[in-house]
């Protein structure tokens, strides 16, 4: 940048010799300034953008272990998500695909690309997300060569934001084991309770599925009544938060539903992993 | 340290400073303030950004058209805002991600600006960067102030630690919600700004106006 203490070129001395409040130099100044700035702009963020990325996806594979319940503070992410199988699951049909790679696929980029998306239409789309992708990843956490649970990314509107989480399910693809979001925006103490680890803690053993088949699991307002005939498909709403709460409600209503993981988790049922 | 660069970086501290005197910013410390984690690092963001746009501004200053002045100022703090967003995205990935759109929003934060042109464009680009570095702490001590009141009484905890047990945690604390909500910060800071200006009655506006005293024996 242009010091006037520096030593200039003759030529530049002629255009910082100019009136301030000339026509060419405020050209000149405007073009200037922009030019030194984009380049910084640019070079900082090309120069970081490895580690960006390798944060992002990092935070992803911890969340998804912290769904399943197994990560600790301090542990080595890569190390404990080596037990982790990526599977694409078509959801048309419920049956796993094999089209693209699973280790590099990013549903949430899928989901804004017209050739891997579906529109949803208005009346079906509980969760408010307009469109989904085609396919959708499954993380199944084995032990040894058996698969214990089934990690299930969802997403949907809550009241400020999209909540995007990943559900754990029993291999039985009917019983929760926990559900947990990375990435939202309600508002600290009311909707954004959905990062409460006591909150949390209630989805554990709660089912899917009523008897008939339905999509049983809700978030209903205040407390659920301890025995009642809804009390394991149900999960108290979020104190403050009625729109948040309603808003995961739907989220899982849609994700559970036919167009959502039914029929990979209908498959499950009858014929295990 | 000689005496007039003592008066500008410790100046902004209490006596001017952005939030409690000049009521700038008010806006971002209505926002970050819900634990001190995010807080403090806004405050170390536009500390910067405010130090490296004065310094930068005022290396330019005697050739910065005055047509155009403002946007010469408004492209080199989004410049830097840009990068200090990249920077933390990079290095603290998890502060980022709940700061979200608060780093971005640095660009609109008064202090910056005012800074730029009440300062930077009339000191040389050393005054110029020890200004910026004492406005950013003056906000920076009253975000902490504030951000220290909501979350103790908001959520029970400073900086994510647990001090006073909450009633959802199976505690006896009543988190007052009031607190996570952004009035709050209005009446805090409100409180902080009569606090000040009873210790330093000189920060005290002079009256627009003087109500004047009727005694009775004047006509209506």
């Amino acid at each position: 940048m242009p010091n006037d203490n520096e030593v200039k070129p003759a030529g530049m001395m002629n255009f910082l010799a100019l009136s301030n409040d000339s026509t060419v130099k405020t050209f000149i100044m405007a073009t200037l300034v922009c030019l030194v700035c984009a380049v910084f702009v640019s070079v900082s963020a090309v120069m970081l953008k490895p580690l960006q990325q390798l944060n992002k996806e990092l935070d992803k594979k911890k969340n998804i272990l912290q769904v399943a319940g197994l990560y600790q503070e301090g542990d080595d992410i890569e190390a404990a998500f080596s037990k982790i199988d990526i599977k694409l699951v078509d959801l048309e049909t419920g049956e796993y695909s094999i089209e693209l790679n699973a280790e590099t696929y990013d549903e949430r980029r899928a989901a804004k690309d017209p050739a891997l998306n579906v529109q949803i239409d208005k009346a079906s789309d509980l969760a408010g997300i307009r469109m989904r992708p085609k396919l959708m990843p499954v993380y199944q956490v084995k032990e040894g060569d058996v698969v214990k649970q089934i990690i299930l990314p969802v997403n949907g509107y809550g009241l400020w934001s999209t909540l995007y989480g990943f559900l754990a399910i029993e291999s039985d693809g009917q019983t929760i084991v926990g559900l947990s979001f990375y990435e939202h925006a309600e508002t600290p103490g009311l909707g954004g309770e959905v990062d409460n680890p006591k909150w949390k803690g209630l989805w554990s053993g709660k089912k899917i599925y009523e008897a008939n088949g339905e999509v049983g699991i809700d978030v209903i307002k205040g407390s659920v009544i301890p025995g009642s005939a809804n009390e394991a498909f149900e999960v108290d709403g979020l104190a403050g938060a009625t729109l948040t709460s309603r808003g995961v409600g739907n989220m899982l209503k849609y994700w559970m539903g036919v167009e959502g993981y039914e029929k990979y988790l209908k498959k499950i049922q009858t014929n295990g992993v | 340290m000689d005496k007039e660069t003592k008066k500008i970086i410790l100046d902004p501290l209490v006596d001017n400073n952005p939030i409690g005197l000049q009521v700038l910013g008010v806006c971002s410390a209505l926002a970050v303030t819900t634990n001190l984690g995010t807080a403090l690092v806004m405050s170390l963001a536009l500390t910067s950004v405010v130090a490296f746009s004065n310094l930068s501004i005022s290396m330019i200053r005697n050739h910065i058209p005055s047509a155009i002045r403002i946007i010469v100022q408004m492209t080199i703090i989004a410049s830097l805002v840009i990068v200090v967003d990249q920077v933390l995205k990079a290095y603290v990935y998890d502060l980022s991600k709940q700061l979200s759109v608060f780093v971005g929003l640095i660009i609109t934060n008064c202090i910056v600006m005012g800074r730029a042109e009440a300062f930077a464009m009339k000191n040389p680009p050393g005054l110029s960067f020890l200004d910026g570095l004492g406005n950013g702490l003056g906000y920076a001590l009253v975000l902490m102030i504030v951000g220290t009141c909501r979350e103790l009484f908001g959520s029970g905890k400073l900086f994510g630690v647990e001090i006073l047990s909450t009633v959802n945690d199976g505690g006896w604390y009543v988190p007052n919600g009031l607190m996570l909500l952004p009035p709050s910060a209005f009446f805090i800071i409100g409180l902080m700004i009569w606090g000040i200006r009873a210790w330093r009655p000189a920060q005290v506006e002079a009256a627009e106006f003087k109500i004047k005293e009727v005694n009775g024996t004047e006509a209506v």
